[in-house]
């Protein structure tokens, strides 16, 4: 029954998923011709077609794709994980914890010896890996289950002591340096090559990986922890699965795109109103809609105000922003 | 070394943002300076914030005035002897007073700063970012507040004439197609940001004989997608960076970053300039060597 349905539904959103990173690279701010795109025989140099395609469009759709994707499955794994509706993937610190990262390398990267961490990417990731290492050790005890009301505590403070380190790195940086931080803060998706994609992409699929072992024992968590609990299943492990897994999709979303706010949260809550509550479903079909959805927004972001471009964060937050408000006021 | 090739983002760039004419901002923000009220005695004691008013005052002679300047001063040298009063997010006022300045520079948007001074009875210079008249009107002005006039009509005329000459020596020749980027991340083709349709640094594009391939939006600059870049297919990237040159393989390195852009005929041609120099970019007495710097790699004919 949940299987054919779950089947479905994976090839109604597959074939949006597939639909928009198909057809999103076609269209943008100036007209190309698919056929000249993919013309062997007009040496690449030559061909302008090819290069939009290739080198401006095929990247982004393809990070907007990976991006929305993990960050969409991401959201539900810690809604799950945290049993609040509210919680994003950016609620325990990780994304504040990469913004650090980043503000230190932009600022002060080039004067210090840090080597391959002066590049925004990997400092971004490791500031987010090191986010959820704090937050992580205030949060667990050795063979116990995670205290989620200790693990959104944690969270919540530790994003709002990075913060104010933020502010203080940015007070320190001169101008330039904290408009760059301010740009990277608003998410861009314009990669430029295919090498970042890669990078990322191991963290991603491992991520996704332990996605794919969760929905059973979230739906059994959501329920309530002891309840799972005498259902068979080891809580401890699949909250520290569940906070492993979304926190290493997080940082690498962030570290290759800034931090896009929105997508977590308005995806996730969006698909259970049409799917329903089951995890089995909702993980799947969220992170395929995802994909189409950061697709859909990078599409705006590139062509509303052409040949300027609207950072893709600004459209997310606009679209979703009025949307969860919509959602908060339908639900009261 | 690596410090300066890391700074990839020029002063120019900062500028925009201290005249908030940057992402969203409209024409009508850059205007140029207001004008100050006359005074009758020439100030003695002048605090600069501003790091490019503080090169016109030496340019007029006020340099032995000037008692404080901001925390990014740094041309000419004689600053870097004097007292450092913070800049436009941290402008330390007590320090500023302790100096008992005559005449304080500050951002024109610094009002509440204006304010606090005003009322402290000191005279205040709100400078405001603008293109190349409203860099030589600023230079007029404060050549008047300081008790220098003949000397700031001599440096109003020699920009002009040096500004004039390149013109001279450019005309006639084909205008190329030029993109002036004057931000970009280290080592990619990331956060890039360009030089717009409004400013100095475009009407400087203008005199050295390029056509701005921004110069239909009417800003003071834009940040480009890699598509519009391609779109725009500029015949001569001219990079601005504010500090030195980096060692000869990092230089190598950060021009092939163009290269992903293969069809861009600059990358095509080999016309992707990289040039260093905090002069390129000040909006100072300085800009008409810049106009040259300019001039000289996008018509290397006109300067044998």
């Amino acid at each position: 029954m949940v299987r054919a349905r779950l089947a479905s539904i994976l090839i109604g959103y597959g074939a949006l998923a597939l639909g928009a990173c198909l057809l999103a690279p076609l269209a943008g701010s100036t007209h190309i011709s698919l056929a000249r795109a993919l013309d062997r025989s007009i040496p690449f140099p030559d061909n302008v077609d090819a290069q939009i395609f290739f080198v401006a469009r095929m990247p982004r759709v393809l990070t907007a794709a990976i991006v929305g994707s993990t960050l969409a499955a991401a959201g539900v794994v810690m809604q799950a994980l945290l049993g609040n509706p509210l919680a994003t993937p950016f609620t325990l610190g990780v994304s504040t914890g990469a913004a650090l990262g980043a503000v230190l390398a932009i600022t002060f990267g080039s004067r210090l010896p840090i080597g391959a961490l002066a590049s925004v990417p990997l400092a971004s990731l490791a500031g987010a890996v090191v986010a959820s290492a704090i937050v992580y050790v205030l949060a667990t005890r050795p063979g116990r289950p995670i205290s989620t009301m200790v693990l959104l505590l944690a969270g919540v403070t530790l994003n709002a002591f990075f913060s104010a380190l933020i502010l203080f790195v940015q007070y320190a940086a001169d101008f330039t340096q904290a408009y760059r931080t301010i740009r990277w803060l608003m998410g861009d998706l314009d990669v430029g090559s295919f090498a970042p994609i890669v990078a990322a992409l191991p963290l991603v699929l491992v991520a996704l990986g332990i996605f794919a072992c969760l929905p059973r024992s979230l739906n059994l968590l959501s329920v309530g922890a002891d309840s799972a609990a005498t259902r068979g299943v080891d809580v401890g492990l699949t909250q520290r699965l569940a906070f492993f897994s979304a926190s290493l999709a997080t940082a690498a979303a962030v570290s290759l795109a800034g931090p896009i706010g929105f997508v977590g949260i308005v995806v996730p809550h969006l698909i259970r109103l049409m799917v329903g509550v089951d995890h089995r479903i909702v993980l799947p079909a969220s992170a395929l809609f995802g994909a189409a959805f950061l697709i859909g927004c990078d599409l705006i972001a590139r062509t509303a105000l052409a040949p300027v471009e609207v950072p893709v964060g600004v459209v997310t937050a606009m679209l979703g922003g009025p949307f969860f408000l919509w959602l908060l006021v339908r639900r009261s | 070394m690596a410090a300066r090739q890391a700074k990839l983002i020029s002063g120019a760039f900062v500028l925009l943002l201290l005249c908030g004419a940057n992402l969203l901002g409209s024409p009508e923000q850059s205007r140029g300076p207001r004008k100050p009220a006359p005074q009758a005695t020439a100030a003695s004691r002048i605090v600069s914030l501003v790091p490019n008013v503080t090169e016109m005052l030496f340019a007029v002679g006020a340099g032995p005035q000037v008692v404080g300047v901001s925390s990014y001063d740094d041309f000419p040298p004689e600053t870097k002897a004097l007292p450092r009063v913070g800049a436009l997010l941290d402008p330390d006022t007590e320090r500023i007073l302790s100096l008992r300045p005559d005449l304080v520079v500050v951002y024109g948007s610094q009002t509440e700063l204006e304010g606090q001074f005003t009322r402290a009875g000191i005279r205040v210079y709100p400078y405001r970012h603008g293109g190349i008249d409203s860099i030589l009107q600023a230079i007029g002005d404060l050549a008047r507040l300081t008790g220098h006039p003949a000397d700031g009509d001599r440096v109003i005329r020699e920009v002009r004439s040096q500004l004039d000459a390149i013109t001279m020596r450019v005309r006639g020749q084909r205008r190329p197609r030029t993109m002036m980027v004057i931000g970009r991340d280290a080592g990619a083709l990331r956060g890039v940001y360009v030089s717009a349709g409004i400013g100095f640094l475009h009407e400087l594009l203008d005199i050295a004989g390029g056509e701005d391939v921004f110069g239909d939006i009417k800003r003071e600059g834009v940040q480009p997608s890699n598509e519009t870049m391609i779109v725009r297919a500029p015949e001569a990237i001219l990079e601005l960076h504010s500090g030195d040159p980096p060692p000869a393989d990092v230089l190598q390195k950060e021009r092939m970053v163009w290269n992903l852009l293969a069809s861009v005929p600059a990358v095509r041609t080999g016309r992707v300039h990289l040039l260093y120099g905090g002069y390129l970019v000040a909006a100072g007495p300085r800009i008409g060597r810049a106009a040259e710097a300019f001039a000289r790699v996008l018509h290397p004919s006109s300067f044998k």
